[in-house]
Formats: C-alpha cells, structure tokens, sequence
C-alpha cells in the first residue's frame, strides 16, 4: 500500500478518512489545525462527501459531532487543550450519552506553550469524563490508532480520547496506508433515550460507564499499544507514556534498552502490567509528556512504596517538553556538549508582519489613551495578543477566548472607567458575542475594539465565522447604531480614528468600533493565487 | 521511506538542524531534503515550527535521514551533523545542537526585525572563528543568478557537500515541490541550488 510523508496531524487525517469518517468538526488551534485543513485540502474527502467546514467554537464543534455520532456515522472532533475546555459540557457529557457512531475527539496538547497560554495535559480530561484514550508515540502509530478507536468507539459505545502532543503534531515522517473503508449508514442508536440524560435517566446511564470500567482497563491490558519489554537490568524499570518511549531509546545503541520498559499509549493504565514492572524492579522511572498523571497514580498520597522517580522528585523537570537531553540526565548519562549560545545572540520573539493592521489598531488605541490611567485594555486570543511586546505595550490582559469584553464589564464595574476590550473577528463569533450581550444588559461603560482583519490568522487565516457578519450581529444584540464605527486602520486615517476612539472612550455605555483591514497574510495569499492564474490563462 | 534490507545500499545517519526567521523559507528547504531523502529510500523524520513563533520569530527545524529507523523526532544535544541556516545570528543559536566536528552552513545577510540586532560585524566574527562552516552572501548569489526569491535554496545548494544525498535527487525533488509554480520557478531554484554548491566547493578546503 502507498507510502507518504506526512505530518502527524496529517496522520490521524488520512487515518479518519480511510476509515469511514463522515464528518470533521474543529475550530483552529495550534497545534491541531492541520487535521482539519487535511481534510478539506483532500480530493479523497470531497469525493467521499466528508463534511469539514469549520466550527464556531470547540464547543459547537462538539456537539455537532456527538449529533452525527448520534445518528450513526463516524465523526472526529479536533481541538487544542484548552480547546476542550470551551467543548468540556458536551465532552463530559457525552461519556454519559455513549456513542453510536465511533466518535473521536481528538485534543493537541502544547507542553512548554510553544504556542498557548498553559500546558494542561488532557489525559486529565480523559480520566475525569472515564473514557479510553489514545495516545500515538509516532506518525504511524498516529495513523493505526485512529481506525483502532473507531471500532473501539462502536463496539463499547464511547467516545474515545485522542491525545496528541506538539511534537508528533508537527513531525512528519512515513506513513503506509490501509485499504480504505466506506462509511456507515444512517442508523439511530437501539434505545432512543439513550441520549435524553435527565436526571432519571442519567443516573441509569452514568452505571453504564461505571461499569465499563473494568472493561475498558482489560482492553488496555490486552491492546497492541501497550508494550512490556521484559530487559534484563532489573534495578530500574521504566514507564513511558507516548512518544516519550523514542527519547528513552534514542539514547541507547541500536535502541537496546538494557532495563524493563512498560511503554502505555492506551489507558486506562494497564493494572496488570503497571503491577509486573512494580514487582519486578527495585525503582521505577516515569517518563510523561506532559503532566505526571502516571506518576500521581503510582506514588499515591503517601508514598509508602518503592521509590518512583520523575517530575515530582526533580528526576525530569516539572514543567515543559521531554527532549532526548532530559531524559538521559535522569539516566545519567552524559553527552559531549558543543558549548553554549554565543553571548552576542539576542532573543527573537514573533512581531507583528510588516503593513498588518493591528499595528495601525494599537498606534491609534495608545495616542486615544493617553489622558487616561495605564492598565485598562483587556485583550484576547489572537495575532494581536502581539500588542503586549515591545513597542506598543498596548494591552494588560490575555486569558482565554472571549475574556476581553467580559473582564471588561467587571473591571468597569469595580469603577476602571473607561474599560477597553480588544479582541478578533474570529475570536468574537468564537466567545465573544455572549460577553457582549451581558455588557449591553449591564449598560457597561466600556469601549469594545473588535480588530476585524476578516480572517483567524494566528493559526494561519482559516476562514472566520465572522465573515460579513459583525455589524449585524452586534446590533442584533442591542450596541445603538451611533455608537458602533468602522475604521480602516491605515496611517493616513490615524488622527481621525483616534478621534473616533477618543470621543467613544467618553462614552458612559457600550461602544464598539471595528478597525477593518484584511490580514496582510492573507492578502498575499490571494494575489499570488491571482497571479498564478493569470499566467495559466496567458 | 522503505527500510534498507538492501546490502548495498550503504549506512547513513544525518541529523540536520535548519533555522531562520519565520518567512524565510526554511520549510521548502526541509520539504526539498525530505523529499529526497524518501526517493533515496531512506527514513525520514522531520520536526516542524507551525504557530505563533512563524510571526517573525526564531524559528527551527528538526530533520533526520538515516538507513535505519529513528526513534526520537528531536535531535539530542550535541549530536546534529550539520547546521543550515538562511540568516547568521539564528545559526549561532542552535551551537548547542551540534556534534563537535559537524558543519555550519549559514547566510551572512541578517534579517533585522528587532530592536536589539547585535553588531552584525560581531555575529560574523563568530561565525568565522567556527572551525567548519560555510558563509555565503546568499542574497548577493540569488541576486546575481537573477533568482531574487531562491536565497534559501542558495543556503541548501551550499549544504550539499555534507548532505550524503545525490545531487540529481535533490534536483528531481525541487522540480516535484516547485513544479506546481511554473517552469520559470523551477529554473530560477535549480539555479540557486547550483550557485550554492559552486561556493561552498570553491571556499572548501
């Protein structure tokens, strides 16, 4: 079968639509975009008829996927970490539902905040909501496990949890494909109320997953993804969790690694096989992308047992990415290092690009805000979060999607008057619309910038919700027409829209002003698309 | 990508650490040595920096051939072959990656988007006094050829001396990414290929 090079957000793609996947549901988040974007890049799903367009939000993306689950077909959800927080109602709630259709949800998570705001590892998640989760160490494996949870999503009716991490994210390597599958028919679940969690009905439910348990702790134990190998150096044994197995064996010869190894890419943890490595080995080392969730079960609250060595007693770092490095300093094994970083090399944090609008947003938005106190901008998730580095220092706030406009209102309403929320076009359809409503019926003093360059661009301009829609949306909500403004934000327009900000900030209610611009990004993008086809045609 | 059970096909292991600034084309070097090293059947692992950081920042990119399989997607400390760098100062920044007698292959021309760009004279210094590197003007060389926008593709013609990979498979990989661009594209990055590679064996000693 065909061989190809793919990333392993590709993987997992390629993997669901081989399998029978008839719908995708995502809102862009680094480091899971690509999943999505593969899908509706590829000529196999447009003729396979797989439904990939992009949600509002994690949380509408999904409920839409448990409702195709629902109704019997195949459905993937992909989301970042803290992307499944927004999504966690329906995530939680679905273990209680069950699924009909295999349902996937799939959460990237970023351990050193290459990209986000935390680096909370969904495993947690995985446990808290009781369901099975994956959890590839390679772009292969990535591709095997996602036909694995389908069939294991149907034949236990649960969803099943994807756990994926940066690195194996954005790695490519080869990856052999099987025989496609086709997808499955519309077919209800057997007990029409299995969806109906009203509390009498619930409770009945919640047994079903409780007693599933066991179930799902035997299949663990009997899985292909969970590995012992019995080595002979018994004074340590090794768990490692995911991809952190490939760090282990990079550091040895012919990756012969000379103690036993339980290498866990399913749980939850296999009871029978976590007991053999306690019994056989004198100490344990746990090796986990991510938080040390192994690590936790294993020690306990008191810690009584043998000595188990990882995050907790500084044997690896608390916090960040596993790299090869870490991991054979908790071996002790030393390398032979080349030497620092040149003391001349000086950080490069990312910056705005040249010509973006935002930066023509934050000019105008500092000059409005200089008869005023410092520390009154709450800003949100997105390019322009970039406003906080140097020069513009032009934000105090970035928490999560859609907290511009509502720490807004409370910082208003402790008397921070007037409050300023900046947030995107993408990000407001994303949580933005619901904090607005709640400013409009509270009569909050405060001034709302939604910065609109008609794209998500920090993910790589997938196309935005938003799109022609914000105007509308926000007097739908009740903002007065005299107050709401669009500015083009260009130099040549400043003064005047730093007069428009200025006389709004004095406004003792809800004003919101949307400086328009496309992204430069995307911009480009169409013009060299453009161009392309005319040297087709010419 | 099919694992070497050939006999005659000879042991390889090059792990190849590729930085710049986000923009500047790091990927369709990776993407052109990847390519290659899969029609070379050789395996291949290659760590990418999408997001945040692709803003104008540091970026880098992991890239691992060899004729047996590989494990970790990382590259350990101290253990890359060869540095390939399309702007100076960012291939200082990845010294710590390097074996102690792997190559530098850097561009000299900076990319200046911070305030606190060091002395550029100083960073070259530097880089001078590496005991195995390669420094080209890639910019002047792709400006030269009449390929203004193939100074990336300059920096990896110049890396091909310690690449192990045949050059006509990196030539066919360039046309099979570039392809889809037009043949005046193709053309203007086999061009830069070339000009890198006649630098770095006139300036190899």
């Amino acid at each position: 079968m065909q061989k190809l090079l793919l990333l392993g957000d590709e993987a997992i793609a390629q993997g669901a639509i081989d399998a029978g996947l008839s719908g995708i549901y995502a809102y862009p988040g680094t480091p899971s975009t690509e999943i999505t974007e593969y899908v509706q890049r590829s000529r196999e799903a447009k003729d396979k008829n797989i439904r990939s367009e992009w949600s509002a939000n994690e949380k509408t993306a999904m409920e839409s996927a448990i409702g195709m689950s629902y109704a019997g077909k195949r459905a993937m959800v992909c989301m970042k970490h803290v992307g499944l927080n927004v999504a966690a109602d329906g995530f939680i709630n679905s273990a209680i539902t069950g699924a009909n259709g295999g349902l996937i949800v799939v959460a990237a998570d970023d351990p050193s905040m290459h990209s986000s705001q935390n680096e909370q590892d969904s495993r947690f998640y995985g446990k808290f909501a009781m369901i099975p989760i994956l959890e590839p160490s390679s772009q292969q494996e990535a591709y095997d496990m996602v036909r694995y949870a389908f069939e294991y999503s149907e034949k236990m009716k649960t969803p099943v949890l994807f756990r994926i991490t940066t690195r194996l994210a954005h790695s490519r390597a080869g990856v052999e494909r099987m025989k496609s599958i086709e997808q499955n028919l519309v077919k209800l679940p057997e007990n029409l109320k299995q969806y109906i969690l009203l509390p009498a009905l619930a409770r009945k439910q919640y047994k079903v997953l409780l007693n599933n348990q066991e179930k799902f702790i035997k299949e663990s134990e009997n899985s292909n993804f969970n590995n012992y190998y019995d080595n002979e150096n018994e004074k340590l044994g090794i768990i490692t969790c995911g991809l952190a197995y490939n760090y282990l064996a990079e550091n040895f010869e012919d990756h012969k690694i000379p103690y036993p190894v339980l290498s866990i890419r399913q749980y939850p943890a296999p009871t029978k096989l976590v007991e053999k490595i306690y019994d056989d080995c004198d100490e344990l080392l746990i090796l986990e992308e991510g938080a040390p969730v192994i690590e936790e079960l294993l020690k306990g609250l008191l810690n009584k047992g043998k000595p188990i060595k990882g995050r907790f007693d500084g044997t690896i770092p608390r916090d960040g990415e596993l790299n090869p490095k870490i991991v054979a300093d908790s071996l002790g094994i030393t390398y032979h290092e080349y030497g620092d970083i040149p003391e001349i090399v000086t950080g490069r944090p990312p910056s705005f690009c040249p010509g973006c609008s935002h930066i023509d947003s934050y000019k105008a938005l500092n000059e409005a805000l200089l008869d005023y106190s410092k520390g009154r901008v709450f800003a949100d998730i997105g390019c322009y979060t970039l406003g906080a580095l140097e020069p513009y220092n032009a934000i105090n706030s970035c928490v999560d999607m859609g907290a511009s406009i509502t720490m807004a209102i409370g910082a208003a309403d402790a008397g921070l008057v007037p409050a300023v929320a900046v947030i995107g076009d993408s990000t407001f359809t994303h949580s933005g619309m619901t904090g607005l409503l709640d400013a409009i019926n509270n009569k909050s003093p405060i001034t709302v910038l939604i910065l609109d360059n008609s794209t998500t661009g920090m993910t790589g301009g997938q196309k935005s919700s938003a799109l022609g829609k914000i105007e509308q949306i926000c007097i739908g909500l009740g903002v007065e027409k005299e107050h709401m403004h669009i500015l083009k934000p260009l130099k040549k327009y400043h003064e005047e829209n730093v007069s428009v900000m200025k006389s709004e900030l004095k406004y003792n209610g809800v004003s919101v002003i949307i400086p328009r611009r496309e992204c430069v990004q995307t911009l480009n993008k169409r013009m060299r698309q453009k161009l392309k086809v005319k040297e087709v045609e010419s | 990508m099919k694992p070497c059970n050939n006999e005659t096909m000879k042991q390889m292991k090059k792990d190849i650490i590729l930085a710049g600034v986000g923009g500047q084309g790091i990927l369709s070097i990776a993407a052109t040595i990847g390519t290659a090293a899969v029609n070379s059947n050789l395996f291949l692992k290659q760590s990418e920096v999408h997001g945040m950081s692709q803003r104008g920042g540091d970026v880098q990119s992991h890239l691992r051939l060899s004729s047996k399989k590989i494990s970790s997607d990382l590259i350990p400390n101290s253990k890359a072959d060869i540095i390939i760098s399309v702007e100076p100062m960012e291939a200082l920044r990845y010294l710590p990656m390097l074996s102690p007698d792997g190559w530098v292959v850097t561009n000299i021309k900076a990319f200046d988007n911070i305030a606190n760009y060091p002395d550029i004279a100083k960073v070259l210094d530097e880089i001078n006094s590496l005991p195995r590197h390669i420094a080209l003007d890639a910019h002047q060389i792709a400006k030269d050829i009449g390929s203004l926008r193939s100074a990336n593709i300059v920096v990896l013609g110049a890396a091909t001396p310690f690449l192990d990979l045949d050059y006509s498979i990196l030539e066919n990989a360039l046309k099979s990414i570039f392809g889809n661009k037009g043949e005046k594209v193709v053309q203007a990055n086999l061009d830069a290929l070339k000009a890198g590679k006649e630098f770095a064996e006139k300036n190899l000693h």
